[in-house]
């Protein structure tokens, strides 16, 4: 019964991942249907794909966070995250490059892009993140081993550079990068050794966050005590 | 040519043959930072806004320094079209045909002094009726400034209308300034202080990131902003880019404004 309880959760909760990452998608091509956007719809389509790319790269790096606090399930739709953070940051450039300078790269040399900061940290963030799709299967796991891990560890920097492309971009308005980039620290600085062992400890001493049926779960009061 | 009741523009086209962007393109998205810095959000947050009565104070080193009612400055000056290109700092653009009148006919009014250099524009203040103003991304009220041979310049206009009709909130009614070979953010709305200064003044802008936003703001391909590119830009109602002009087009009327200066330290 447990293992079921267990399966079913899991499945629902990559469903619901999987719907939930389409959403930004569903809502732009609304816009585009009923005419929502505004008349610089290119800007428009460029700011929101870019903007949930980064926010499926931040929700990415928020798995291992809510794992080390006890939510273990939370692993399953990590890959799912990531990839699409990766078709976002795809459709994101594809706009760019095709829609905004219709693939003129008499245009793209005229406006030095290849020398300015914002496009520099862009590009390098989604080129970092192609190996990272590519091998986010189950036979590249395999055969990379250890090094599999190693690897995926670029996505810190991916992160770092996408948030830090979209502060180059803003033009007075901080808010919106300068939150991404707060959340992103945070991310990071959970995993940091030190922190980390504080925050493992921490969940031992409470019961875990969905871990276990009700039946098994210590009394409340009992789990206050600091269990050792 | 404030009169008709439906937007009404005397040509189709500037006099490149650009089609003039449409009435509702132009009312809908806005940098009005007094609002809000979404561009789409301007309109519905500025139709409460009160741009009647009102009226502008012209002032400083002039002879005859005197505060106008702005219905007043619609019937003293001879009201006429100008079909302009409007090029944003951000790289986008547009072709609207503003009505208004040269801001040269009401500084010959006020007589400026000898001394007088520079014109500086001041914006309402007005948190309660504008919410952009609450926070504190710019300083407020928005300041702007010309020098005194831009501010005389023919092409320099006070625009009061657009479309035949009389502006509306989201385009700075009642009373905005066009300097079509500068880039938009010059162009300061809802005025109601003009004063003449011996003194470069300090715009919003300067004060907000002075490596990025100059006093003069030409508009210049040549000349990139300190982030991004100035040398092509996305007409709105366009797929695609096109290249800049050198100051937006108008390099015939205005380059000898500026003859001998290094445009790139004057940014």
């Amino acid at each position: 019964m447990e293992t079921l309880r267990r399966t079913l959760l899991r499945h629902w909760l990559w469903l619901a991942v999987n719907l939930g990452a389409l959403w930004p998608l569903a809502q732009l091509l609304w816009d585009v249907w009923a005419g929502r956007l505004s008349v610089n719809p290119i800007a428009d389509l460029t700011t929101r794909t870019g903007q949930a790319a980064i926010i499926l790269l931040l929700l990415t790096l928020a798995v291992t966070p809510l794992q080390i606090l006890g939510w273990r399930q939370v692993t399953v739709v990590r890959k799912s995250l990531g990839l699409w953070a990766f078709f976002y940051a795809s459709v994101h450039l594809l706009i760019f490059v095709g829609l905004d300078y219709g693939f003129n790269l008499d245009f793209i040399l005229r406006d030095g892009l290849p020398q300015k900061p914002y496009i520099v940290a862009g590009l390098a963030a989604f080129l970092i993140l192609v190996p990272l799709a590519l091998t986010s299967t189950r036979g590249w796991m395999k055969r990379l081993g250890r090094r599999w891990k190693q690897l995926h560890r670029w996505i810190y920097l991916a992160a770092g550079l996408a948030v830090v492309h979209y502060l180059w971009v803003a033009k007075i308005d901080l808010g919106r990068p300068a939150l991404y980039a707060v959340l992103l620290l945070l991310l990071l600085a959970v995993r940091v050794p030190g922190i980390r062992r504080v925050l493992a400890n921490r969940r031992r001493r409470r019961p875990a966050l969905h871990a276990g049926s009700s039946a098994t779960r210590p009394h409340p009061r009992d789990a206050r005590k600091p269990v050792r | 040519a404030l009169a008709h009741a439906e937007p009404f523009a005397s040509q189709q086209t500037d006099e490149l043959g650009d089609p003039l962007n449409a009435y509702d393109e132009i009312t809908h998205y806005n940098n009005y930072y007094e609002f809000t810095t979404d561009k789409q959000g301007v309109a519905r947050l500025a139709e409460k806004f009160h741009s009647r009565p009102w009226t502008v104070k012209v002032g400083g080193l002039v002879n005859n320094p005197k505060t106008y009612d702005v219905d007043d400055l619609l019937r003293k000056f001879p009201q006429e079209e100008r079909i302009y290109r409007l090029r944003c700092v951000e790289a986008w653009s547009m072709v609207i045909p503003w009505v208004g009148f040269p801001l040269a006919e009401l500084l010959k009014e006020v007589e400026p002094k000898s001394e007088a250099r520079f014109v500086r524009f001041r914006s309402i203040f007005r948190p309660d009726e504008m919410p952009g103003q609450q926070a504190r991304w710019l300083e407020w009220p928005y300041t702007e400034g010309l020098r005194l041979d831009e501010a005389m310049h023919p092409l320099t206009i006070l625009a009061t209308g657009m479309y035949g009709k009389l502006l509306v909130n989201a385009n700075g009614a009642p009373l905005r300034l066009v300097v079509p070979w500068k880039y938009g953010f010059k162009s300061i709305k809802a005025i109601v202080e003009i004063d003449l200064v011996e003194k470069m003044p300090v715009s919003t802008w300067m004060a907000a990131a002075p490596n990025e936003y100059g006093f003069y703001a030409n508009v210049n391909p040549n000349v990139d902003h300190s982030r991004w590119s100035q040398a092509t830009e996305r007409r709105v109602g366009e797929l695609g880019r096109r290249e800049t002009l050198m100051f937006n087009g108008y390099e015939e009327e205005v380059a000898h404004l500026y003859d001998g200066m290094d445009l790139r330290a004057n940014f």
